[in-house]
């Protein structure tokens, strides 16, 4: 067996036709978008282009779409962004327990050195938040709620629309991280009724350094660095054009394979958690069974820690992660676990597999008994097992 | 590996026999827990090294892991060689955390990825004895033999490490990087502390203590003859022998000769006082020969520090976990918290802690 790639909600490879689109731009199309000639000129009309084809994706006026590097600075844009334009006036954010640290810590950022208070809103067991409690949460002084579309530890997807309808039209403005849904499940900005989104090009086949920030018209921001008027001077640098025009490509593919590609990964991942719940004892799946991104398969394994299991896997050739790939080395519990109320103990023995379009139910196969093999034997060597059953 | 020339060669060497090889950092500190200047090259645990590491690996085709053992270095080393400085002893924190962390860790962490066996860079020979006892002997490289600070493995743990260089200089070992083109051929050696980044002790000692808000023993320098010569911050940053920085201006040069925490002080005299031949070990472990029975009596050669030449003395059980030791000639600065040595000619036969 070739090695197999199941973490494919860390990263996915770029869909070959993607490199293809973006190769001109690396190449005689190199121009630089901002200049005035005929070289920057093709670049703009291929950067407006692009732009044009993701905010059709997700619902919104090209003119409420900024390029970004990625996730990481779309949710920075927007937290920070936001904070910046509200301090004197309103100090309280409300975060999702289970973000991402993307979100999560630039909001602590600003409760320990801007003055803002930070609440995080609860989940229940299977990750979900509720209308009632964001309800309970928000105060006259609210500026802005962030809560992701979809999670990265267990795919759980939550009904954003839900919970706009209670910031809505109260001042406060709502972001969501939706990095880990665009291109995956549908996205639409309106139905959601967010003012801010964020999402990514390379958790969907597409390169990474890319990505893109929503801002609804009329939303101020502070931008997060200065030196010159691109995008509107809301982001300024020199633009990624290639990455640009690959992202909407990726965007454009993912829309056309969507319906197809869920109920294949909806079917994989069934089998796979039957499978696997099946054939190991004191196994727990982490997250739900529906509503979720169907690919992101989280399991905890009674008694052993997560990072040797993927150690182990990985000598055997198969790509797995513990928790979520930007924690390093460290044997933290996953924050998203231990907010759904996790037990410590379950949330450091977890492991996600996330599948993709490259995953057959053959390689599911291969996993599940090298999993089998794995657990037993690291339970074996534990002092913990038949202790914390 | 630690980023170094000679974990580099010993994964390399392994490969080409045909090894399947693991490649494994431990992560044992991190910068905001232990001071010091983060910018002082080739020190370990800092990205440089794990980066090193991480080429070497991508070279020799290995898998490359770091491993987070920073909780169990900090209770089991740090944590134990600033309680060795308070109770007036001078710790090796080095042999500790072979004794203590390296080698469980280490050994833990191989039957988790169904490895037979664990290796290292330490100039040393790992081999058995005729009765099947597993023996550690000094590298052949007289140089560098590194035996001295492995005193504290078991039986069990020697059964399952190799250490391939024992047998070879190191200006082999170099010889044997630059031919392979490994990036780390030429870097330098660290033999300071790993943790304490600038080797500056009395530095760390007292960051530590500020952060976890404890004391140091403090009071009066006095000389051997009884007179008191002046005071000090704290009996923690003196050692025996040491010359320097006790700051008292006197007819001949004084050396500390023992500190004394409980009384707060720090005892000085002249170089020919530091000379005594006697000495009793704590905590023993018998490596290359089963233990004698209590009154047991031989000879041997004793090592009392990493840099000192092994001396003649007779050797004497006490009992399981206790020896005394009588050197044929005086030794300078027997210092209680270091590890003593027995050698039998090349073979560390037993080691253990001087005690006070």
């Amino acid at each position: 067996m070739d090695r197999i790639y199941l973490d494919h909600n860390a990263t996915t490879p770029v869909d070959p036709d993607v490199v293809e689109a973006m190769l001109p731009y690396l190449r005689g199309g190199f121009g630089n978008a901002s200049s005035v000639h005929g070289f920057g000129r093709e670049a703009k009309v291929a950067l407006e282009q692009a732009r044009e084809k993701i905010a059709t994706f997700i619902y919104c006026e090209s003119a409420e779409l900024y390029f970004t590097s990625g996730g990481t600075e779309s949710d920075n844009m927007a937290v920070l962004g936001v904070a910046s334009q509200s301090k004197g006036k309103r100090n309280h954010l409300i975060v999702g327990a289970t973000e991402h640290h993307a979100v999560l810590e630039p909001a602590e950022h600003l409760e320990h050195k801007e003055g803002f208070k930070l609440d995080l809103l609860p989940v229940d067991g299977d990750g979900f938040s509720f209308a009632d409690d964001l309800r309970r949460l928000v105060t006259d002084q609210t500026a802005l709620v962030s809560v992701m579309h979809a999670n990265n530890e267990t795919g759980a997807v939550q009904d954003i629309a839900a919970l706009t309808a209670v910031t809505r039209d109260k001042g406060i403005l709502f972001h969501t991280d939706a990095v880990q849904s665009t291109g995956k499940i549908k996205v639409d900005v309106r139905q959601l009724g967010v003012d801010l989104l964020s999402l990514t090009g390379h958790k969907i086949y597409g390169p990474k350094g890319t990505g893109a920030l929503f801002i609804r018209k009329g939303v101020k921001l502070t931008p997060l660095f200065y030196g010159g008027s691109h995008e509107k001077k809301r982001r300024p640098g020199t633009e990624n054009v290639a990455g640009a025009v690959g992202l909407a490509k990726t965007l454009e593919i993912a829309g056309e394979r969507m319906d197809a590609d869920y109920r294949r990964l909806q079917e994989l991942s069934d089998y796979f958690i039957d499978h696997v719940t099946t054939a190991i004892p004191d196994v727990f799946l982490n997250g739900p069974r529906r509503n979720r991104i169907p690919q992101t398969t989280n399991f905890s394994f009674a008694g052993i820690e997560g990072e040797s299991i993927v150690l182990s896997l990985d000598i055997e050739g198969i790509a797995c992660s513990a928790g979520s790939a930007c924690t390093s080395g460290a044997t933290e519990p996953s924050h998203v676990l231990v907010a759904m109320g996790k037990p410590k103990v379950r949330s450091q023995g977890a492991i996600r597999f996330s599948m993709g379009r490259s995953t057959t139910k053959e390689q599911l196969d291969y996993v599940i008994a090298k999993l089998g093999l794995v657990v037993q034997r690291l339970r074996d060597l534990s002092p913990l097992y038949g202790k914390q059953k | 590996m630690s980023g170094g020339v000679d974990s580099s060669v010993t994964a390399l060497l392994l490969k080409e026999r045909g090894c399947d090889v693991v490649g494994a950092h431990m992560k044992l500190w991190d910068y905001v827990d232990v001071g010091g200047d983060i910018h002082r090259d080739g020190r370990c645990c800092g990205m440089d090294s794990i980066t090193d590491c991480r080429f070497v690996c991508d070279k020799i085709d290995a898998p490359f892991y770091v491993l987070n053992l920073s909780d169990t270095f900090r209770k089991k080393v740090i944590e134990d060689f600033v309680a060795e400085y308070a109770a007036g002893r001078t710790p090796n924190p080095c042999v500790r955390c072979n004794t203590e962390v390296k080698w469980d860790a280490f050994l833990g962490k191989a039957d988790e990825l169904d490895c037979s066996h664990i290796a290292t860079g330490h100039y040393a020979i790992i081999d058995q004895g005729e009765d099947a006892r597993w023996r550690i002997r000094k590298g052949v490289d007289s140089t560098r033999d590194q035996s001295y600070v492995l005193w504290g493995l078991s039986q069990s743990a020697l059964s399952r490490t190799l250490m391939p260089l024992g047998s070879l200089l190191k200006s082999e070992v170099r010889e044997i990087a630059r031919k392979h083109d490994l990036r780390t051929a030429e870097k330098a050696e660290s033999r300071e502390i790993c943790f304490v980044a600038d080797d500056d002790y009395r530095r760390f000692l007292r960051e530590y203590a500020s952060k976890h808000e404890l004391r140091f023993h403090p009071g009066k320098i006095i000389h051997a003859d009884g007179r008191v010569l002046g005071e000090h911050e704290g009996t923690e940053f003196y050692t025996v022998g040491q010359r320097k920085g006790i700051g008292i201006g006197h007819a001949t040069p004084l050396y500390v000769q023992r500190v004394d925490p409980a009384r707060g002080q720090v005892i000085v005299g002249d170089d020919a006082d530091l000379y005594t031949n006697e000495l009793v070990a704590e905590q023993v472990n018998w490596v290359s020969q089963t233990p004698p029975a209590p009154s047991a009596t031989f000879s041997c050669e004793a090592k009392i520090r990493y840099l000192h030449q092994p001396a003649r003395a007779v050797a004497k059980v006490l009992d399981a976990d206790r020896l005394h030791l009588v050197f044929r000639e005086k030794q300078r600065a027997i210092t209680p918290g270091q590890s003593v040595v027995l050698y039998d000619d090349h073979t560390a036969i037993a080691g253990g802690v001087i005690a006070k």
